[in-house]
């Protein structure tokens, strides 16, 4: 019963969709406020129903309704009880559901923190926001309906796939939707402004909190992802360029670089039809994004459940909304006028490069991701195009972003001195080479890697202190009463260099050792000696397993005892690799115990991982320097909340 | 040189030493064995997704970690080894595209497009330059003398 009342809501929606679409469109092209005033009420009667909708189906996986198709397939009653909540979003159609609820959930964000608004772009906004969500309620209903129901329900589910239960799995897709849909915003404030013919400081205002927040989930999502899959694949790589991660690395990149224009824009007022495209373009790269997860036209880890005709709608609302918006890009872009001029040393030049660099390198992305489809459609040369190619053609341009990352950033607006921004920065260059050199010559033949990144690492950690320095006029008082905005920029600046250091660190430092140990051998990796002690057979909720007893010991005392396991699970007839980690602020320590040996012995890989979690730790970094921009005080002003005019503010980013 | 120039680039960031290779395989000479070990890392497991043999399970990731140590042991060249899979299991085999033909726009469209961003820029920040005025904000005049006052 429950079931058909989300079914029924589901449906509901789309109406609501429409009208949230055509109304308030048609008002705000009329002036009529009657029609413009349908928008509010709209979006937050479609969160509602989605709303709903997604609780039925949650409800029915919960209680293992097995007369549900979609919980048939996914699910089992001896499954745990977060696997049986996540796995609601562990399949296409309810994560499809998903995408359309986080949808509806900032449509109706925008009406409770969007008060403030001009009434007609908050009309255009909930209706473009309508139109997304109509397309993909459309999407839903005709083509991977969740609601479906079995005339003959069987006893038991089939399960969800084994390397999906885990908790990382749980949190990941919520975050990456988050982000992923919170692109929309930005999307729908950019073709609002081009229906309004107008771009101006406030508009920027506006855009930047959305935009930052989708920033935010999205950085935590990804960096969920490559923890998931650091510890669940069994070797200890965080990335793999695999085309799903692909498809939430573009949009995230392209999103950084909105985040960069935009603040030009309220600064400035200048850059305006760029980061208007760019608004465009984040959002459209999201759409990209969910055609490759969902279409499976590039195999993948990932691929899900995928067949032609959902690839085939989806890249027509690809193709509609960004062949729309593009036209009216190409239309209405000269209205844009800026205001500002600026010389080629200056702040604004300085972000121009930095979104040079991040678009050039989501385009690559882009290309190295689509090249396999093109060159076998148009050349009929079937080939692949993996990890290689991206580090070699990716990493120049993140190292020249690197690079200029701590100069431009202390440039100052319209016309900068670059003299003495070298001044200032020479200390902070200095040590950083003289660091990267005494390890080039403590180190020898290893790579070079693990200089390099230490000098970028530190150069824009230490680049990004001298500026947060300088900002509070070297007054250590001053630093506390800085705006949230400058904390944020160090906070991520600093975190970006920790990333750049932990991924040099780990690849350049890494230790491995892969052998058949009996039980009771000890045997050495790098600083550490490992005992395997024992090997069991244990059984977990759901699965049994081969779990291993291993030692760590370093100079004769215990680190850790670690037990990583090889799992069976029965019903999916799956197995998967448990590492077994001791985490450390310089190391990780990653163990796989394999199959036993026809000689007696098990295979043992033990990896030392330098600075592993330094990687995470640094992207988590970046999305707490989020937040602080977030909630400084002069964004929640513009954001919609009462709190205090804004006043007019220098040149703090 | 230059494709020698390339792998050392590859090799110099984010080459993942991953090794489902199993302790059995391994070559009991530690030069061929790492040879073999960086060639696993360029040649795709053809079963499995977006994988290369040193990090696949699968069996025919296993029969080709074997395939490339019997090669060396035969005493061929890296690039024999893996033309050797190209003529078998076609250009999918490889991680890497190879660098000649249609690949060369796969290659270069990164520089390209980085090169037509710059002089675009350049051409028109030229174009637009004398529209502009030095009209100065609140806002600016603010900042200015807050920056005059520093």
């Amino acid at each position: 019963m429950y079931i058909e009342l989300g079914h029924l809501s589901l449906i509901l929606a789309l109406p609501v969709a429409l009208a949230q679409m055509i109304l308030p469109m048609i008002g705000a092209q009329r002036n009529d406020a009657v029609l413009m005033r349908v928008a509010a009420p709209a979006a937050l009667m479609q969160f509602l129903l989605i709303t709903l909708s997604f609780l039925a189906l949650t409800w029915g996986f919960v209680t293992s309704d097995f007369s549900l198709q979609l919980v048939t397939i996914n699910s089992h009653s001896a499954k745990p009880m977060l696997y049986k909540i996540s796995g609601v979003w562990g399949n296409h159609e309810g994560s499809v559901l998903l995408w359309a609820l986080i949808l509806a959930l900032f449509g109706a964000a925008a009406v409770v923190f969007g008060k403030d608004l001009p009434d007609r772009l908050r009309a255009r906004v909930l209706s473009v926001q309508g139109a997304v969500g109509l397309a993909f309620l459309a999407f839903i209903i005709f083509t991977s309906n969740p609601f479906l129901r079995l005339e003959f329900p069987p006893l038991n589910g089939q399960g969800l796939n084994p390397l999906l239960q885990d908790p990382g799995l749980a949190f990941h897709p919520p975050f990456l939707y988050l982000g992923y849909v919170g692109l929309s915003m930005a999307f729908s404030f950019a073709v609002a402004a081009l229906l309004e013919g107008r771009v101006d400081a406030a508009w920027a205002r506006w855009v930047r909190p959305w935009t930052l927040a989708a920033w935010i989930f999205l950085t935590i999502g990804i960096a969920l992802g490559s923890w998931w899959a650091y510890y669940e694949l069994g070797w200890g790589g965080f990335w793999f360029w695999d085309p799903v991660e692909n498809a939430s690395f573009m949009p995230w990149l392209v999103a950084t670089a909105l985040l960069h224009s935009a603040i030009v824009v309220e600064k400035r007022e200048t850059l305006k039809s760029w980061t208007i495209l760019l608004a465009i373009l984040a959002f459209g790269f999201s759409l990209m994004g969910t055609f490759i997860v969902r279409s499976g036209v590039l195999t993948s880890v990932h691929a899900f459940a995928n067949d032609p005709e959902r690839g085939m709608f989806i890249l027509i609302i690809l193709a509609l909304f960004m062949g729309g918006a593009l036209t009216l890009f190409a239309a209405r872009a000269h209205v844009m006028e800026s205001k500002g001029v600026f010389a080629l040393v200056s702040r604004e030049s300085g972000l121009v490069l930095n979104n040079v660099l991040l678009v050039v390198s989501a385009f690559v992305v882009f290309v190295g991701t689509i090249w396999p489809v093109v060159s076998e459609l148009a050349f009929d040369r079937p080939l692949s195009v993996g990890a290689p190619f991206f580090n070699t053609a990716f990493t120049p341009f993140i190292l020249g972003l690197a690079l200029f990352l701590p100069i431009g950033a202390m440039f100052s607006w319209k016309r900068a001195k670059a003299g003495r921004v070298v001044k200032t920065l020479a200390l902070a260059g200095l040590v950083a080479v003289s660091a990267a050199i005494l390890l080039w010559a403590m180190q020898t033949d290893r790579s070079a890697l693990g200089p390099v990144g230490l000098f970028c690492g530190l150069w824009i950690f230490l680049g990004s202190v001298t500026e947060l320095w300088q900002r509070a006029g070297r007054k250590p008082a001053r630093l506390l009463r800085l705006p949230g905005a400058d904390w944020g920029k160090f906070i991520s600046h600093a975190g970006f260099g920790v990333v750049i250091f932990g991924i040099a660190g780990l690849v350049a430092w890494e230790e491995e050792d892969i052998r058949i140990a009996q039980i009771g051998e000890t045997f050495d990796v790098g600083a550490f000696s490992v005992t395997l002690e024992a090997v069991e057979e244990v059984q977990g909720p759901n699965y049994f397993a081969t779990q291993g007893r291993l030692r760590v010991e370093r100079d004769g005392e215990l680190i850790e005892v670690l037990h990583p396991e090889r799992r069976r699970y029965p019903v999916a007839g799956m197995p998967t690799t448990e590492a077994g980690i001791s985490n450390g602020l310089m190391r990780d320590i990653y163990l796989v115990v394999g199959d036993a040996q026809a000689g007696g012995g098990y295979t043992v890989r033990s990896h030392i991982k330098p600075f592993a979690n330094w990687i995470w730790g640094g992207a988590i970094f970046m999305a707490l320097g989020g937040f602080f921009s977030l909630f400084d005080r002069r964004l929640r002003v513009a954001a919609g909340k009462r709190s205090g005019a804004a006043k007019p503010t220098g040149a703090q980013v | 040189m230059i494709r020698r120039a390339f792998s050392i680039l590859m090799l110099l960031f984010f080459t993942l030493p991953a090794f489902a290779v199993e302790p059995e395989e391994m070559l009991a000479d530690p030069l061929l064995e790492t040879r073999a070990q960086s060639l696993d890392e360029v040649i795709r497991c053809v079963q499995c997704q977006s994988e290369n043999i040193a990090s696949s399970n699968a069996d025919w990731a296993k029969d080709a970690r074997l395939m490339v140590r019997q090669l060396l042991l035969d005493g061929r060249g890296d690039q024999e080894i893996m033309q050797f899979f190209v003529e078998r299991y076609g250009e999918r085999v490889l991680m890497t595209p190879q660098l000649n033909g249609s690949n060369l726009i796969l290659w270069i469209a990164g520089p390209l497009m980085l090169l037509l961003s710059l002089g675009g820029i350049f051409l028109y920040s030229r174009k637009s330059k004398p529209s502009g005025s030095v009209n100065l904000s609140a806002a600016e005049e603010a900042r200015l003398k807050e920056l005059l006052d520093e």
